[in-house]
């Protein structure tokens, strides 16, 4: 327990982010409106992904065709995996979808995984560095929604770009208006898919947002716990390793899914 | 709950790491992996193809081997033969020079029965004369003789 305010304080503390905007678009001290970058999303998330992907460059650039060893074999299970799971669900061929799939996985895990760092750890040393004792800092990227909203619309995209690139502008747009029903109900059919579509990034980002956030939140709560979180922190942790990876896991597999949807035709 | 720009920023980071791992992580590991199955692959059909040489080297070599069998057999009964052979005629041999030196001996001993015949035929002549000598001269006694004489004057 850190800052004042009591436990309701405390919660409140450890769920903001720390937002940076332009003094014109502040309210009452408050970053509100668009223009608001939440510093601790981007940097936590933007140097892990540094730090874990250009450790899997340095590891790449130095594969070899021989027996695998330490980081290379590591790297080759995870990435062997990933691509075993690309095969089994995409059919078709791109050069993007493996790579895609690799990102979403290694990205979300190494994030989801600061979850596991005790809750005080990172916002007092931080506090500390800065020596400000009121600052406030998420360490876990993905329960903050614009991550994972990003991530989200970002595969929408490549969706509708793999949607065009496999159909064709004319075979997309029919496939869009006649299936599931046929020409005849072209209206519904385009509704129908309107409807599909949107879900996909809105339930791949709240999903993971969500469990995220919910694990988060029951850290803290144990950590009110005072001596009690002893015997409750390491269980959750460890059934959080689940969460983790449950949910990386998660979030590639849906969007080969997609990939494998938008280039297959009904 | 609060939806702004960082979202932008995060499309930005999303975008940067699946460019690094579409041009830096996968491409090189993908070639490494595959590289590894080709690799695999050769080495289990060079084994295949060593396995099946070594049969057929196997087949070939216990085929020499029979053939080898079969010649030493022919060959140890063309020496048992010759051998027999061989006894048969020194055995012929033997006798014929048996035969032979009997046949001399027996007339070496023919000749020398021959000669001490000869000499004995020789040799009873003279004993005879020295018998009839002896014999004489111990006969002749001189009373005996006398009377004898005697009677033969009387009748005379």
């Amino acid at each position: 327990m850190s800052a004042e305010g009591g436990t309701a304080g405390y919660i409140k503390h450890h769920l903001t982010n720390l937002a940076v905007c332009s003094d014109s678009a502040k309210v009452d001290g408050v970053c509100t409106g668009f223009w608001t970058f939440h510093l601790d999303t981007l940097l936590v998330s933007g140097i892990l992904g540094l730090v874990v992907f250009g450790l899997m460059a340095m590891l790449a650039s130095r594969a070899t065709a021989g027996v695998p060893k330490g980081g290379q074999n590591f790297v080759e299970m995870v990435v062997g995996v990933i691509d075993q799971q690309v095969r089994d669900t995409f059919h078709g061929k791109s050069a993007l979808v493996t790579p895609l799939a690799i990102t979403i996985f290694v990205w979300v895990f190494v994030m989801n995984a600061m979850d596991l760092v005790p809750v005080d750890f990172l916002p007092f040393a931080t506090q500390a560095v800065t020596g400000n004792e009121h600052l406030p800092f998420k360490f876990v990227p993905t329960t903050d929604p614009n991550l994972t909203f990003a991530m989200s619309i970002s595969v929408f995209f490549i969706m509708l770009w793999m949607n065009f690139k496999v159909k064709g502008v004319g075979g997309f747009l029919h496939e869009v208006f006649s299936a599931p029903f046929g020409m005849k109900l072209a209206p519904i059919n385009f509704i129908f898919r309107v409807v599909e579509d949107i879900a996909k990034p809105i339930s791949l980002a709240l999903r993971l947002f969500g469990n995220m956030y919910a694990g988060e939140m029951v850290f803290i709560l144990i950590a009110l716990l005072g001596l009690y979180q002893l015997p409750l922190a390491l269980p959750w942790e460890l059934f959080h390793i689940l969460i983790i990876t449950l949910q990386a896991f998660v979030f590639m597999m849906l969007t080969i899914v997609y990939m494998s949807m938008a280039a297959e035709s009904h | 709950m609060n939806i702004n720009a960082t979202l932008i920023g995060q499309a930005i980071w999303f975008a940067l790491f699946i460019w690094i791992t579409m041009k830096y992580v996968w491409p090189p590991l993908q070639k490494a992996m595959a590289d590894r199955q080709a690799q695999i692959a050769e080495g289990l059909a060079a084994a295949e193809r060593g396995k099946n040489e070594q049969e057929i080297a196997a087949k070939r070599s216990a085929e020499t081997l029979r053939e080898a069998k079969g010649k030493a057999a022919e060959l140890v009964a063309q020496a048992e033969k010759r051998a027999q052979q061989i006894i048969e005629e020194a055995k012929g041999a033997a006798k014929v020079e048996a035969d032979k030196v009997v046949a001399g001996a027996k007339a070496e001993i023919d000749q020398e029965v021959e000669r001490a015949k000869q000499q004995l035929r020789e040799r009873v002549a003279e004993l005879a004369v020295a018998g009839a000598e002896k014999i004489l001269r111990k006969e002749i006694n001189a009373s005996v003789h006398g009377d004898m004489l005697g009677a033969l004057k009387q009748e005379l």
